[in-house]
């Protein structure tokens, strides 16, 4: 889908940089142990801005919600209607959630509660890349094909 | 001339549990209403501007109340008027529209923005105003903040302003959606596509997954939210398009988000609406049955996530719901009738559902939307105004209506059902936004 390009502030700029590198990263408060997305100057619960870094997440979570796209008033997105719009819960922390359009899965069919893995689409404005997330198999059989040796050859 | 006017102050609003009783509780009272004409869209000429228009809801509700412009000393209102399209950036006023008014704070004044400014000088008969403060968002704000501001002694005689202009283009089409990039906190959802109804689907979706139901039980409070429209003479669909909704049309509408379809969203008007609030000894002079106010409340929650949640929505509802009882000193079963907000459909559950209202618990709207009479002339009526669903994207019907059903000259839409004695408005949102309980008597 050729989403609308975010134009990086000072703010955003290492979340939109990560993107660009692959990684999916969240401003976090390290004395509250809280994520909060979009970033902020401060951190919600106790309004540090000292205590804010960047952390890297997994880029794993689940499908907390959706919702389907008749008539979007984003033009670029006009073409693509009907489409889905979903709401992705973090695994590190299932308070933050991120939007996603759920490529590979059917417009109207979306699987609540499912696993989704992050991955990163070029967007067509400025080239730069944003999370999009896709419907996968739940973590712990990824982990554990990842892990299982290779078949013996007779 | 007061100087430059600012939004209310924090101190004004009731945003929390715990504060007992509201101290003006039946010393605040709505007497007054004014309406103006109300069209789809401007056409341009001085006389249909939303400034002409607040003009004329002004002097409607000076005139209904009985009073002259010299008794009135206070004006709140909200300097926002569009309704989703801007006047563009470098387009010239049109010559009429400056030969017909003076200027106000922002040199659109009068076409897609309002100020006091603007109003006093094109109504040079409210020379005695000293008060004058802004209720920023909808009259919702207004409502609250001009009841605070009588009660506590601001103003004696309140004028109390919301219009809307509807420019032409279709809503929200234009601007930063019809660009290629996107900056700021935007950047963060509009690439998804997150427009119109969106959170509103999403939550209902979130709804009947945890509670069970469909879209299809809507139709019910859809039918009655276009029927009372239709019975509101002030209102766009009565005035210009008095057509009638079957189940069918509801039902087999096109999708806007599924699962929000056509019906469940308004229709962008200009309009301009106006109230007199005042002090119950002053109101004993006036031409109408003072409308007691017992409670305002304000929530506006910060959500955690960049959605707001089905659980942080419910845990909204729920808590203006028990500010608004407890401020008023009245229990769910008090309620005459409810008019919370509608814009869009798909929300009005949770507020029944934070009001606890006709006893629907939570999961249970649909049931009731589906079962339950909803009728002006039934035992519990829901939105007798038709909200904006039934009379156009204003914000304002529910309180019209309340003080209209309180006073008795609601109509054709006056309620049958019950003696409609206290009533409860407020919106835009469930989760967010200003509240206040109406009454019949100050205690």
């Amino acid at each position: 889908m050729p989403k609308q390009s975010p134009v990086p502030d000072k703010l955003s700029k290492p979340f939109w940089d990560a993107c660009n590198e692959g990684k999916l990263v969240m401003l976090t408060c390290t004395a509250c142990n809280l994520m909060q997305y979009p970033p902020e100057a401060t951190c919600r619960k106790c309004n540090s801005a000292e205590k804010l870094v960047w952390k890297e997440v997994s880029g794993w979570g689940k499908i907390h919600g959706y919702c389907t796209m008749y008539d979007c008033r984003i033009r670029l997105l006009q073409a693509e209607q009907p489409f889905n719009l979903a709401s992705i819960a973090l695994e590190e922390d299932p308070g933050v959630l991120m939007y996603a359009n759920l490529p590979g899965t059917p417009v109207d069919e979306v699987p609540v509660g499912a696993t989704v893995k992050v991955e990163f689409v070029t967007t067509p404005g400025n080239g730069q890349k944003v999370p999009e997330w896709r419907v996968t198999e739940p973590r712990w059989k990824a982990a554990k094909k990842a892990a299982r040796p290779a078949a013996r050859k007779r | 001339m007061p100087s430059a006017t600012q939004p209310a102050p924090a101190s004004m609003y009731r945003r929390t549990e715990g504060l007992g009783i509201w101290e003006h509780k039946g010393k605040v009272a709505a007497v007054g209403i004014g309406h103006s004409p109300v069209d789809r869209r401007w056409d341009g000429k001085p006389e249909t501007s939303v400034g002409a228009y607040a003009i004329v809801a002004l002097r409607n509700a000076m005139k209904d109340a009985g009073i002259t412009a010299d008794q009135v000393d206070g004006l709140v209102m909200d300097a926002s008027t569009t309704t989703g399209a801007e006047w563009p950036a470098g387009r010239p006023l049109p010559e009429e529209f400056v030969k017909a008014f003076k200027p106000g704070a922002n040199h659109v004044d009068g076409i897609s923005s309002l100020s006091t400014e603007w109003i006093i000088a094109n109504m040079p008969e409210l020379a005695h105003v000293k008060y004058t403060q802004y209720g920023p968002g909808c009259m919702s704000n207004c409502v609250c903040v001009a009841a605070q501001a009588v009660g506590d002694g601001k103003t004696k005689v309140c004028l109390v302003l919301k219009a809307w202009d509807n420019l032409e283009g279709r809503y929200g089409q234009g601007g930063e959606n019809a660009e290629d990039t996107i900056a700021g906190r935007a950047a963060f959802s509009n690439p998804w596509g997150p427009t119109g109804p969106y959170l509103w689907a999403h939550m209902f979706n979130e709804y009947t997954k945890k509670y069970g139901g469909n879209h299809d039980q809507m139709a019910n409070f859809v039918l009655n939210e276009t029927r009372n429209g239709l019975l509101f003479p002030e209102g766009f669909w009565a005035q210009h398009r008095p057509e009638v909704l079957t189940k069918e049309d509801y039902l087999s509408s096109r999708w806007i988000v599924k699962p929000a379809n056509l019906y469940d969203c308004d229709i962008p008007i200009t309009v301009a609406v106006a109230y007199v609030f005042t002090t119950p000894e002053r109101a004993k002079d006036m031409k109408q049955k003072p409308v007691y106010i017992w409670n305002t409340t304000a929530t506006n929650p910060r959500n955690r996530g960049i959605i707001q949640t089905l659980d942080e929505g419910q845990a909204s509802t729920d808590f203006t719901g028990r500010k608004l009882y407890e401020g008023a000193g009245i229990k769910p079963s008090d309620l005459s009738f409810e008019n919370m907000y509608d814009g869009y459909t798909l929300f009005h559950q949770f507020f029944l559902e934070g009001l606890r209202f006709a006893g629907v618990q939570r999961g249970e709207a649909l049931d009731f939307y589906e079962t339950a009479d909803l009728t002006i002339e039934g035992p519990h009526p829901v939105s007798p105004s038709g909200g904006n669903r039934g009379s156009g994207r204003t914000r304002i019907w529910m309180h019209t209506d309340c003080i209209q059903q309180i006073q008795g000259r609601a109509g054709a839409r006056q309620i049958t059902g019950v003696k409609p004695e206290i009533g409860v408005s407020g919106g835009p949102m469930p989760t967010s936004g200003n509240f206040l309980i109406w009454s019949a008597t100050p205690n």
